[in-house]
């Protein structure tokens, strides 16, 4: 797995302990590491060179403020220049649904999708027309103009029955530009906002296919093409972006697979060498797993540093506000019975389990390594052992004795001691919460209070000890003090 | 026969060449009469970190050349010669050509992969190489998410003549492999090809879901799949290692075959796959023609790689 980038620079700053402006010869050193970092992220080199020139030259001299190392202040540095060349600021939220896409023009208005083979392009077509329909209420026509590859066509009809868009009606044997002409057509005189037009896989090398797609574009002057690129891509990024953008003229790029585990460096390459923005990203199989760019969200992730504001909407979104809010209440008052372990427990599953948490939060480099031994099905017993229990033990665990627990370990087909280790780590969750409600502490709980809750569960005994430095870090301190900046300011907005 | 392999090397290279250009082309800029020093060796790897071959790799290739030939003057076709040698001594042990064992029967082949690298179109051109030999193949659509992903197989089907056995779209992909190896043996065909649906190796529910094919498909015969392959994109960069490792440890891999080679892409990721993993590297696609699916031939492979002409095949 990927070393992140603080790690490695911890390294490279472990002997450097002195305050004051970073020399160069830090810096220099410092930017092997970003360099390696990039480049394992998939970043294509001549974007890597540039990159660390202009980080260098703002970086040498730079003032180390007191409260930080040299290492965080050239990730900062790192990490805000990343984001500029990704299109964005550090505090500029992406813009509404509506604003991903223009399609200013005179219905119906064209919207090409072009890229490889096995991009992406038909399934990403799909998702882009439903989020229209749906979010920005167009009515869209799709069509294939893939008359290469096998049911390709059909591919879209398919899918175009799944999501509610209307496509085309095939016809065999027609040429790609016929298949676009007949689309504005029929959308004209039906009415269509907007016709999403799919093409067939190409190489950008192959000349007689480039020129195809060029005259369905003149043919149909679309309001926007988009490459559709696999966020997977290697070193050949640019080389495909500056192509296909050279010969067909793209307004920007969707990338596909970002729920893959590849870093995701071909966006900062497209973005780059293009100087074309990336529009939306595919995030999963189904057809509305597609979302905004986030700028600052993919510079975490190149980087290494995790993916903790998508950590933190993804926990907002799994966990229903009542429950919450509910829950903040009885840990205020120091209350916590085995009915909250339990939906805390749920809550953890839908968020993916602890392998799915783990691979957004920041820091796991070495990490990773324990989270392959790390076992989903630990929550799936502890909450057995809460559902064999009847209501009254739920509410207060004193009523246990040792017959009334052989009867839970029975039911829940566990040992004895798999459910003392539970109650050992209800216990010592319950403690922490009478503690921090003592403290009164403000912010973090009550916008989050599943996080701390984490925080105490890691603690406990029943998780590997590499986990339990995880969640303690991430929200196991009062005042949430571990938590970065982004998390913070969430945080207070959702409050 | 010696027509018929002069022109699969140069398709092979004609396709590689592409690839190549602007790494060769790079590697001549810097040796053109030069003596070979830091500079010159981080521009080196640079250059073999523009193809693919990743960090760790490129800067041990460079080491590599530094020990034998550093401070010598030394011309762009020796560095190319040497690398070339380095890249085929590490390549020349996994290439090996997908063999079927006919004391198989039916010889299982299962096509694993992430989603668009290839899997369907490299059965399809696998069902006709093998038709070709004189062989009797069944392929089963297991893809059975997405969308007219069976269509797709079932025209190949008709195209060389195989018969596809199918489910409906959402079916079990496990019990499609069941009915594929049940059929397959009652009717005594000498290949089965199982196609699978496209998954990213970090989606824990799909791989489980794979792992299950491969139970289902032991069942029925417990020396099978006799080849699970992973069908690597040749543009994927350095996930395509990760991407390999995850296959392993679900499906058992076998070997692996590169596609889309005939792009800018070089799949230089396959030289730290091979040393990783050690998988026979069975072949790859240089284009969209059934005999574009070529052999693996490590020598061709590394030379092309570094931008040296391929000699004649004699």
């Amino acid at each position: 797995m990927f070393e992140s980038l603080s790690d490695r620079l911890s390294g490279v700053f472990d002997k450097l302990k002195k305050r004051g402006a970073l020399s160069e010869s830090d810096v220099s050193a410092a930017m092997r590491e970003v360099r390696v970092a990039l480049l394992e992220a998939d970043v294509a080199l001549p974007v890597v060179k540039d990159f660390i020139k202009q980080v260098s030259d703002k970086a040498v001299g730079h003032n180390v403020l007191k409260s930080v190392t040299p290492g965080q202040q050239v990730i900062k540095i790192v990490h805000d220049e990343l984001i500029a060349m990704l299109g964005g600021s550090a505090d500029q939220e992406p813009p509404a649904s509506s604003e991903t896409l223009s399609l200013i023009g005179v219905p119906p208005v064209a919207v090409l999708m072009v890229g490889l083979q096995g991009s992406g392009k038909t399934t990403s077509t799909a998702k882009i027309a439903k989020r229209l329909t749906e979010k920005d209420r167009k009515r869209v026509l799709m069509a294939s103009l893939d008359t290469r590859r096998p049911a390709a066509q059909e591919q879209l009809q398919v899918l175009g029955e799944q999501i509610g868009v209307k496509t085309l009606p095939i016809i065999k044997g027609q040429m790609a530009t016929d298949i676009a002409k007949r689309a504005m057509d029929a959308a004209r005189l039906q009415g269509f906002d907007v016709v999403m037009l799919d093409t067939a896989g190409r190489m950008h090398v192959d000349a007689a296919l480039m020129a195809e797609v060029v005259a369905v574009r003149d043919r149909v002057q679309p309001v926007e093409t988009l490459l559709v690129a696999d966020a997977l891509t290697g070193q050949d990024a640019v080389t495909v972006a500056k192509a296909f953008d050279d010969q067909v003229g793209i307004t920007g790029v969707v990338l596909s697979r970002m729920d893959g585990d590849g870093r995701g460096g071909a966006a900062l390459s497209m973005r780059a060498v293009t100087g074309k923005p990336i529009r939306l990203i595919g995030t999963g199989e189904k057809p509305d797993a597609i979302e905004p760019f986030h700028a600052t969200r993919i510079a975490g992730r190149i980087l290494g540093m995790g993916d903790v504001v998508s950590l933190v909407e993804k926990a907002a979104e799994t966990i229903e506000a009542e429950d919450a809010e509910r829950m903040a209440a009885k840990m205020r008052k120091g209350q916590f019975d085995l009915d909250d372990l339990r939906s805390q427990l749920r809550q953890m599953k839908k968020m993916g389990g602890m392998k799915g948490l783990m691979s957004m939060l920041p820091g796991i480099g070495k990490l990773a390594k324990g989270a392959s031994q790390l076992d989903d099905k630990l929550l799936g017993r502890q909450e057995a052992i809460i559902c064999a229990m009847t209501p009254k033990e739920r509410r207060d665990v004193r009523v246990l004795n040792a017959s009334r627990k052989r009867r839970i370990a029975a039911g829940a087909g566990v040992s004895i001691q798999d459910v003392n280790k539970l109650l050992k780590m209800h216990q010592q969750m319950s403690g922490m919460m009478k503690k921090m409600s003592k403290m009164g502490k403000k912010g973090g709980m009550r916008g989050m209070p599943s996080l701390p809750g984490m925080g105490g569960m890691g603690g406990a005994a029943g998780l590997p000890g590499s986990m339990g430095d995880l969640m303690g870090g991430l929200g196991g301190g009062p005042q949430g003090g571990g938590l970065p900046p982004e998390l913070e300011a969430l945080m207070k907005k959702k409050k | 026969m010696t027509e018929q392999k002069k022109s699969w090397f140069r398709r092979l290279t004609e396709g590689l060449k592409r690839s190549t250009g602007a790494l060769s082309g790079g590697i001549g800029d810097i040796f053109t009469k030069r003596r070979l020093d830091d500079a010159a060796l981080e521009e080196l790897e640079d250059l073999l970190i523009t193809s693919d071959l990743g960090v760790s790799v490129a800067s041990k290739l460079t080491q590599f050349l530094a020990r034998e030939r550093f401070g010598k003057e030394i011309s762009a076709e020796d560095v190319r010669g040497v690398l070339a040698g380095y890249l085929t001594e590490i390549l020349a042990p996994v290439a090996k050509p997908l063999a079927i064992d006919p004391a198989h029967c039916p010889h299982v082949i299962l096509m694993a992969g992430v989603n668009g690298a290839g899997k369907t179109t490299t059965i399809g051109k696998l069902a006709q190489q093998f038709r070709d030999q004189g062989k009797s193949v069944m392929l089963a659509a297991g893809d059975t998410f997405r969308a007219a992903a069976v269509e797709q197989l079932q025209v190949w089907g008709e195209r060389t003549g195989c018969p596809v056995v199918t489910t409906r779209l959402g079916g079990d992909a496990a019990g499609l492999a069941f009915e594929a190896m049940t059929r397959a043996k009652a009717e005594n065909v000498d290949v089965l090809m199982i196609d699978t649906a496209g998954r990213l190796q970090n989606r824990t529910e799909l791989m489980e879901e794979l792992a299950k094919i491969v139970r289902v498909i032991r069942k029925q015969d417990e020396t099978a799949p006799h080849d699970a392959l992973i069908v690597l994109d040749a543009s994927t960069g350095q996930n395509a290692i990760n991407q390999v490792k995850v296959f392993s440890e679900v499906a058992q891999l076998t070997g692996i075959v590169m596609t889309k080679l005939d792009g800018s892409a070089r799949g230089g990721v396959l030289v730290a796959a091979a040393e990783q993993f050690g998988l026979p590297i069975h072949a790859v696609g240089v284009g969209e023609g059934v005999e574009d699916l070529r052999p693996f031939d490590a020598e061709i492979f590394a030379r092309t790689l570094v931008g040296l002409e391929v000699e004649d095949a004699a």
